[in-house]
C-alpha cells in the first residue's frame, strides 16, 4: 500500500513533536528534574474525585446530553458569573467538551472555510496552527515581543489582518510565556477589530491562574462579547487534566453549530468527569485559591532565582510558566541551551523555538513542580551557567 | 506572617529564600520572624515524620483513654504534668466526653507499653481508670499519607 499517497496531505504536513528527544533522554536519567511538562502537579482534590467515584458506584455511566448535563451547564454559567463576571445562557450558549483542546478544534472547524486566515500570536501553545491547517485554513503567526510582555499589540494585530482573516486566537494567560492581556490591551484590540467580522477564539484555560490581579476575558468587553468564543475547562483550575473536560461559551448561533460537530464527533463528554465537575464548581473555589497561592509562591521563588543568576525574564502574571531569555547569557540557541543543560545537569526545560515564531532565544520552565525540585533546578542552573561567565 | 507558620507547618525544610518568595518578603525578615516565633515558643520544634514500619524497627503505639480525678486547685493541669513528663508519652490531650485525657505512647513492644500503663500511669493517685488501644496500622499522620503515591505513566508530547 502506498500510504503516503492515500492519506490527507494536510495531516502528513504537520511536523512530528520537536521535543520528543528531550523526553527520550529524560527516561534514562534517574536524577532528572523535569520543568518540561505543562501540567499541574497536584492530584485532583479528593472531594472531586470522590464525586466521580460515587457516580460510578450509583451506576451512572450512560451518555449525557450532547451539550452536557443541564446541571453542569447551569453550574458553569453560575461559576462564570461569580468568578469572571461573564453572562451566558447555560442551555443555548454553553457546550461541554473533551478538554479545552476539543473546544479549540470545534471553534476553529466551525468557522474556517478553505483559505480563511486565522491570526495566532506566538510564542503560544502549539495546537492552534496545525488545527487551522487541518481545517483547510491558513495560520498567520504574529510574533509577540518580550518588551511588550508578550501581549498582542493593536499594531501587530492590524498588520496581520487581510480580507481573508476569519478569526483571531487569543491565548491568554499564555503558555509558554506567562503573559496576560489586561482590559486596556483588549480594548485596544477591540478598536482594531471594530467594523470587521473577525471572530475571537479566546483560550482561557489558565484564567484561574492569574497572579496579582483578575483575569479579564475579551467577552468582558461589551464590544467584543458577540465576536468572542471562550474556551475554558477544568484541567488547570481544578487540576483535572486527565478527566478531559472543558467547555465552550459562544453566541447562540455559533454554539448551535458547534453542538452538531460535537455530537457527531464525540457524542458527549465523559459522564464520570461531568459528575466530578459539578462537585468542583459547587465546592471547589477554595481548591482553586489554594493551588494558585502555591503556584504563586513558586513563581516568585523561580523569578527571584533567575534574576539572581542574571537571566533576563519578565515577570509572568499568569499560567505556570517562566520564559527566560537563555540565549543572551549563553550565546546559544534555545535548542542548544536546553539540550546541553539537560545533558550536563539533567534538568529538562523546553526551547522557546518549539512554540512558534518569536520563541527563539527563550526557554519555557514550568513551575508546577515541588519547591524542592525548583530549588535543585536553580542550583544546577547556577552551576551550568558558570561556563558562560567569562 | 501567619502564612509563614502555615508554610513551615507544611514543610519546615523550605529555605529562608523559598519562604521569603512564597510570602512576598525578604529572607532577612523571614529569619527575624522565625527567630521571634522560636523565642515565643510558638514554633516549638522541627521534626521529621517517619514511617517506622518501613524500617527494621518495630514500634508499638497505643492510644490510652484516661479517667482522672481533677484536683481542687489545679484541675487537670497538675495530673497532666505528672503524666506528660514521662519520656514515653508522645502526646497528651485533655478531652471532652466520656473520658478526660488521651495519652499517646510508643514502646518497643506490647509488654513495654503494658508496663508503662500498669506501673506508671495507673499508679498516679488521680488516675481512676485507663483503657489502652493499640494502633494496628498507620495510614496518615500530620497530613502525610504513609502509602507512597503511585506514579502514572507519562508520554504526551504536545509540542
Amino acid at each position: 500500500m502506498n500510504y503516503d499517497g492515500m492519506m490527507n496531505r494536510r495531516i502528513q504536513d504537520v511536523p512530528p513533536s520537536g521535543i520528543r528527544k528531550y523526553f527520550d533522554l529524560l527516561e534514562d536519567m534517574p536524577n532528572a528534574i523535569s520543568l518540561g511538562i505543562g501540567e499541574p502537579d497536584f492530584p485532583t482534590p479528593w472531594h472531586i474525585r470522590d464525586a466521580g467515584i460515587y457516580s460510578l458506584e450509583k451506576g451512572l455511566t450512560k451518555y449525557t446530553p450532547n451539550r452536557g448535563f443541564s446541571e453542569l451547564l447551569r453550574q458553569i454559567a453560575a461559576y462564570l458569573q461569580r468568578r469572571f463576571d461573564l453572562t451566558y445562557d447555560p442551555m443555548s450558549q454553553l457546550l461541554v467538551t473533551v478538554g479545552g483542546s476539543e473546544g479549540i478544534d470545534l471553534a476553529l472547524r466551525c468557522l474556517i472555510e478553505p483559505g480563511d486566515e486565522v491570526i495566532i500570536p506566538t510564542p503560544s501553545f502549539v495546537c492552534y496552527g496545525p488545527l487551522v491547517s487541518m481545517s483547510c485554513g491558513v495560520p498567520v503567526y504574529v510574533e509577540t515581543k518580550a518588551e511588550n510582555e508578550f501581549r498582542l499589540t493593536p499594531e501587530e494585530l492590524r498588520s496581520a489582518i487581510t480580507p481573508k482573516t476569519k478569526a483571531l486566537v487569543l491565548p491568554y494567560p499564555c503558555n509558554p510565556t506567562g503573559g496576560i492581556m489586561e482590559r486596556s490591551d483588549l480594548k485596544a484590540l477591540a478598536d482594531v477589530l471594530e467594523g470587521t467580522d473577525i471572530m475571537i477564539i479566546s483560550d482561557e484555560i489558565y484564567a484561574e491562574l492569574t497572579y496579582g490581579g483578575h483575569h479579564v476575558s475579551p467577552a468582558n468587553l461589551p464590544e467584543l462579547y458577540d465576536r468572542t468564543i471562550v474556551v475554558n475547562g477544568f484541567s488547570k483550575a481544578y487540576s483535572m487534566t486527565g478527566w478531559r473536560l472543558g467547555y465552550l461559551c459562544a453566541p447562540k448561533a455559533i454554539s448551535s453549530q458547534m453542538v452538531k460537530l460535537h455530537q457527531y464527533g464525540i457524542m458527549s463528554a465523559p459522564t464520570t468527569s461531568q459528575y466530578a465537575a459539578i462537585e468542583a464548581l459547587q465546592y471547589g473555589d477554595g481548591d482553586i485559591e489554594a493551588m494558585r497561592d502555591e503556584y504563586d509562591g513558586r513563581r516568585r521563588f523561580l523569578l527571584d532565582g533567575f534574576r539572581e543568576l542574571g537571566l533576563e525574564c519578565f515577570e509572568p502574571k499568569g499560567a505556570f510558566y517562566m520564559f527566560p531569555n537563555v540565549s543572551k547569557v549563553s550565546g546559544l540557541t534555545s535548542d542548544e541551551f536546553c539540550t546541553r543543560f539537560l545533558e550536563a545537569e539533567q534538568v529538562a526545560i523546553i526551547p522557546g523555538s518549539a512554540f512558534g515564531p518569536g520563541g527563539e532565544g527563550f526557554a519555557r520552565c514550568c513551575y508546577a513542580t515541588s519547591m524542592k525540585d525548583l530549588d535543585e533546578a536553580l542550583k544546577r542552573l547556577a552551576r551550568f551557567l558558570k561556563q558562560f561567565q567569562n | 506572617m501567619d502564612n509563614l507558620l502555615r508554610l513551615l507547618e507544611g514543610d519546615c525544610t523550605l529555605s529562608r529564600k523559598q519562604l521569603a518568595a512564597m510570602v512576598g518578603t525578604s529572607p532577612e525578615r523571614v529569619e527575624e520572624a522565625i527567630r521571634d516565633y522560636e523565642d515565643k515558643h510558638i514554633i516549638m520544634g522541627y521534626k521529621a515524620v517517619i514511617d517506622w514500619d518501613a524500617t527494621d524497627r518495630q514500634d508499638v503505639t497505643a492510644l490510652i483513654e484516661v479517667k482522672v480525678e481533677p484536683q481542687r486547685d489545679n484541675g487537670f493541669d497538675r495530673v497532666a504534668e505528672r503524666i506528660y513528663q514521662y519520656e514515653e508519652v508522645e502526646s497528651c490531650y485533655l478531652m471532652s466526653g466520656d473520658f478526660d485525657m488521651t495519652v499517646i505512647i510508643s514502646g518497643r513492644s506490647l509488654q513495654e507499653v503494658a508496663r508503662f500503663v500498669s506501673l506508671k500511669l495507673s499508679t498516679i493517685d488521680e488516675v481512676k481508670s485507663t483503657a489502652t488501644h493499640f494502633i494496628l496500622k498507620k495510614y496518615k499522620e500530620n497530613h502525610l499519607i504513609f502509602k507512597k503515591p503511585e506514579k502514572q505513566e507519562e508520554g504526551f508530547y504536545f509540542v
